[in-house]
């Protein structure tokens, strides 16, 4: 590269979402409280934001409402409803 | 990335035993016995009376998609394109498809279809709840043979609907599509993870080993899967069923690592949905996000198709729950043809 190109930082993605996680986009290293550290090399890396999580500081979907006696409607079926593995 | 291991030789699947009278049209066809079936060779009223979710029409529609996938041993790759096949092909998706139809409320609130499957029952009594807290290994096992035929082809049905989208909803699909298929590193492919997985629990692993041991309900979910793919009209209808998939993976995925725990499975047999709690959490967020907005921004009558994508996908996975979990109350195998004892190991 031309010593006088301008260089433009590399900035990581990081998407907020209104119901859960925060999206980091690329390969992390997560610093846990303990000092420990976590890394995940996955294209896109769901953050716990609920704390709720069994895997934090990975999402697991744990933030979702949680609903007893789930009334039988259209799609949300009591059922496994298509999930397990895609 | 390369794969740390030596690639495995690819075979294609052996043609499975008919199951009536149109899938014996189509198997006799691929054997090359008779000319591929033209409608009129069918015997008359055999589509239109045939069972739409039943063993023969699911068997044989599957034998004809298959073809678009890794095809059958013995079988001419020419058939792909055979318009008899393809004619026959598709008087049985709109046998499928207006089954479907009828069986789903139907409507274009592609939000509140969302909203309901983002909430968690807990209380619910799927095959992952009863697995998690009551399953036993044979039953495990059945589970992992009948859902093998999609997950040996996990994520190719999804592909057909790249070309068919534009803009940022083509780019998120295939950020998950590239996370399903491993992200560079062949080893870790979700397909492959699940083989490992059949490994582990004493199956066998090739691709369509379990054709005839499937169930028509198993075929079901594949054949919407095929059909849709393989459909550009239908578009809507794979993101719908894709949607449904990813969003309700997660949680399921962590009931089967802890079924998995409970019973003493290795963790060669336990990564696969170890690795679905966290990717599924991922693609459950790119695919609300980055798929579904922007499509329906750029194609809002599409929301009709994305609806029943949604519905009809939750009905089959039904479907298939209630035939296990009423099987197994009764203590009986699910399977068309049971597995062989597990041996005893270690
Ligand atoms: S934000 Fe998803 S589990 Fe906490
Ligand atoms: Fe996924
Ligand atoms: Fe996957």
């Amino acid at each position: 590269m031309p010593p006088d190109m301008p260089t433009e930082p590399i900035r990581r993605r990081i998407a907020l979402t209104d119901d859960g996680p925060i999206l980091v986009h690329g390969p992390i290293e997560v610093v846990l409280t303990d000092g420990k550290t976590m890394i995940s090399d996955r294209a896109v890396t769901a953050l716990c934001t609920c704390l709720r999580s069994s895997r934090y500081p990975i999402c697991d979907t744990s933030h979702r409402r949680r609903v007893r006696n789930v009334t039988a409607r259209g799609s949300g079926s009591g059922m496994d409803r298509g999930g397990r593995g895609c | 990335m390369l794969s740390s291991t030596s690639p495995r030789p690819v075979t294609a699947p052996a043609l499975p035993a008919p199951r009536g009278p149109l899938s014996s049209a189509v198997l006799a066809a691929l054997r090359g016995i008779s000319a591929a079936p033209h409608a009129a060779e069918i015997p008359p009223g055999a589509v239109g009376q045939a069972d739409p979710y039943g063993e023969d029409l699911q068997l044989a529609l599957y034998c004809c998609y298959e073809l678009h996938y890794r095809g059958f041993a013995g079988v001419s790759d020419d058939l792909e394109w055979d318009p008899g096949l393809l004619g026959l092909r598709r008087q049985l998706e709109q046998v499928f498809l207006a089954a479907l139809g009828a069986d789903v409320a139907g409507g274009t609130d592609v939000a509140a279809e969302i909203g309901a499957l983002l909430v968690e029952p807990v209380d619910a009594a799927g095959v992952s709840h009863h697995l998690r807290h009551a399953g036993q290994l044979w039953q495990l096992r059945e589970y992992v043979v009948q859902r093998s035929l999609y997950h040996l082809k996990e994520a190719d049905p999804q592909a057909w609907v790249i070309p068919r989208l534009s803009g940022p909803a083509k780019v998120a699909l295939v950020s998950v599509e590239h996370d399903e298929y491993g992200s560079g590193n062949p080893d870790r492919m979700h397909a492959r993870l699940f083989a490992d997985m059949m490994t582990e629990l004493g199956l066998c692993a090739e691709y369509g080993a379990y054709l005839d041991a499937a169930q028509a309900t198993a075929l079901a979910e594949v054949n919407f899967m095929s059909l849709c793919g393989l459909h550009r009209r239908l578009r809507g209808g794979l993101i719908g069923q894709l949607v449904t998939a990813e969003l309700t993976s997660s949680p399921a995925s962590d009931r089967l690592v802890r079924a998995m725990r409970r019973l003493g499975c290795g963790p060669r047999a336990i990564e696969f949905y170890a690795e679905h709690i966290e990717a599924d959490a991922v693609h459950e967020q790119l695919i609300r996000h980055g798929v579904i907005a922007p499509l329906l921004a750029a194609e809002p009558e599409l929301a009709r198709d994305v609806v029943f994508g949604i519905q009809a996908s939750t009905l089959l996975a039904d479907r298939f729950a209630d035939l296990l979990l009423s099987r197994w109350a009764q203590g009986r195998t699910t399977l068309r043809n049971p597995l062989p004892e597990l041996s005893h190991r270690r």
